[in-house]
């Protein structure tokens, strides 16, 4: 089980990018469940309507871990616009491999803890406005 | 190639050199259908006699109660479908809720059928109270089936009083014991048991042999039909060279047991203190009752298929409960039974220490688990300083 994950899997899950929190975010978003195993936070830096900064944490197994390294860095430089199309088939795409379909939900959580973060920059800028 | 630290003992463990060589010569010079009566034949029964006569030995039974299967799951599976099928007026089991999946699914599977099934709780540390079997015990129970000790958490269940009142009770008493075979003394008499199952992969035998204990005054059905092998009960031309294998195997755990038991008690009283020194470590399972060698543990802030894959990076090899790494992405029932939340079981880590495992493993290992779950806590969310 362990060593059937692609390698982009393992390779993000042992390394993976952007980990850790932005201290005063535009925009933070939080999904999942700690019962049901998974939990993803994303934080946002937003410049000129681009994504300038985006870090993750994940509690989870090792493909949310990687999933969730693989959005940052598919994020990271987009238009907000362009941030909240990204889609979690386009996550699994990346991953170069089959993963078990119970961990599909993984990708799911991804797309929506970005969503979520994005969702949160919106609110403040009504706010701000 | 990085070295392999295997403390997964619980799941499987590497057939010994020596059961190896017990077996060899049933392969090929020694080939012998068992049924037939030439001299080849003549002389595998002869082996699988020994065997027998060997396991009945040290488990204190009759040669003629044992019967060689394919492994625990069969023993288990025959066990409890041919005692149903042997006394069919009686439509009532019981069990726990910590039994292994080879006897849970089995008796659900009757229950399906319309079979009234009670099973038992334990308490926050895995032990079944043998008064609760006492009082669940009614007229048209047909068996009480509770393991030996639990192939998760270690804890060693109450058999020899459980065994004492299904006698008295006039009751069919099974118990599973792929955990303790060769591990613990098991005295079939003195325990009270009518059926016993165990496996020979789990102490260093090959894989695929197994075996059920049948008292003699216990009347079974077979599962499995065919050409009357295992006089009449159990079908199917013997595993000649697997029954030599498991019957060397548990003598050569006999032999060592009170050497081993000592080394692994000191090698896990070691490790589980370096373990739970890491905050928010806790231990799962009872703290003494348990079965040599096993360590269950859950940590705060992570997730337990993680960490098997960076202890995967180390080389040590162990199990997790969490229902992150299984396919039905539910957390252990073993786990959910003592009452530690999803969430909880989730970080939860299995090390079942064995014959190859040193001071040195253990140091390694205990270091390789602080750094893992420093590492998965660092990415974690829940897991806040």
């Amino acid at each position: 089980m362990a060593l059937a994950y692609p390698n982009e899997v393992m390779k993000h899950f042992l390394k993976p990018k952007n980990m850790g929190e932005i201290k005063n975010p535009d925009g933070y978003g939080k999904v999942g469940n700690p019962s049901c195993g998974d939990v993803m936070e994303i934080f946002i830096k937003v410049k000129n309507n681009k994504i300038s900064q985006i870090k993750f944490k994940t509690l989870g197994c090792a493909v949310a871990i990687a999933l969730s390294s693989i959005l940052t860095q598919v994020a990271k430089g987009k238009t907000i616009e362009e941030a909240e199309k990204i889609q979690n088939k386009d996550l699994l795409k990346l991953l170069k491999g089959d993963i078990p379909p119970s961990k599909f939900h993984c990708s799911v959580l991804a797309e929506q803890a970005l969503k979520a973060a994005i969702e949160d920059y919106k609110k403040r800028q009504l706010q701000k406005n | 190639m990085k070295k392999i630290i295997y403390v997964d003992h619980a799941a499987t463990t590497p057939v010994d050199e020596r059961v190896i060589k017990a077996m060899l010569p049933f392969f090929k010079e020694k080939f012998g259908n068992p049924s037939v009566i030439y001299d080849l034949g003549v002389e595998a029964k002869k082996a699988i006699e020994k065997s027998r006569n060997k396991i009945a030995e040290l488990i204190n039974a009759s040669p003629d109660e044992i019967f060689f299967t394919s492994g625990g799951t069969e023993s288990d599976n025959w066990a409890i479908k041919g005692i149903a099928e042997a006394y069919p007026e009686k439509k009532h089991i019981i069990t726990s809720n910590i039994e292994h999946h080879a006897v849970l699914n089995p008796i659900e599977w009757l229950e399906a059928k319309g079979y009234e099934i009670t099973y038992l709780k334990v308490d926050a540390q895995g032990l079944i109270n043998s008064k609760d079997v006492e009082k669940a015990i009614r007229k048209d129970t047909l068996m009480v089936s509770i393991m030996h000790a639990n192939n998760e958490i270690g804890t060693i269940e109450p058999i020899e009083e459980i065994g004492r009142i299904c006698r008295e009770k006039n009751v069919i008493f099974h118990t599973d014991a792929v955990q303790t075979l060769g591990k613990l003394p098991i005295d079939i008499k003195k325990m009270n048991i009518d059926l016993l199952s165990a496996s020979s992969h789990k102490i260093y035998g090959p894989k695929g042999v197994g075996m059920l204990y049948v008292r003699k005054d216990i009347k079974i059905t077979p599962l499995i039909h065919g050409g009357g092998q295992e006089r009449k009960m159990r079908s199917g031309t013997e595993n000649v060279p697997g029954i030599v294998g498991f019957a060397k195997a548990l003598e050569i755990a006999h032999k060592n047991m009170n050497k081993e038991n000592e080394k692994l008690k000191q090698l896990t009283d070691y490790l589980k203190k370096e373990i739970l020194s890491i905050e928010g470590a806790h231990l799962n399972g009872h703290p003494i009752l348990r079965v040599p060698g096993n360590l269950n543990f859950w940590f705060e802030g992570i997730e337990g298929e993680g960490l098997i894959m960076l202890l995967n990076e180390g080389g040590i090899c162990a199990s997790t409960g969490s229902a992150c790494s299984t396919s039905s992405l539910k957390p252990s029932h073993v786990l959910t039974a003592i009452g530690i939340s999803p969430e909880h079981s989730h970080g939860s880590l299995r090390l079942t220490l064995g014959r190859s495992t040193t001071l040195k493993d253990v140091k390694f290992i205990a270091k390789i688990v602080k750094a893992s779950v420093e590492k998965l806590r660092s990415m974690s969310v829940t897991w806040r300083k």
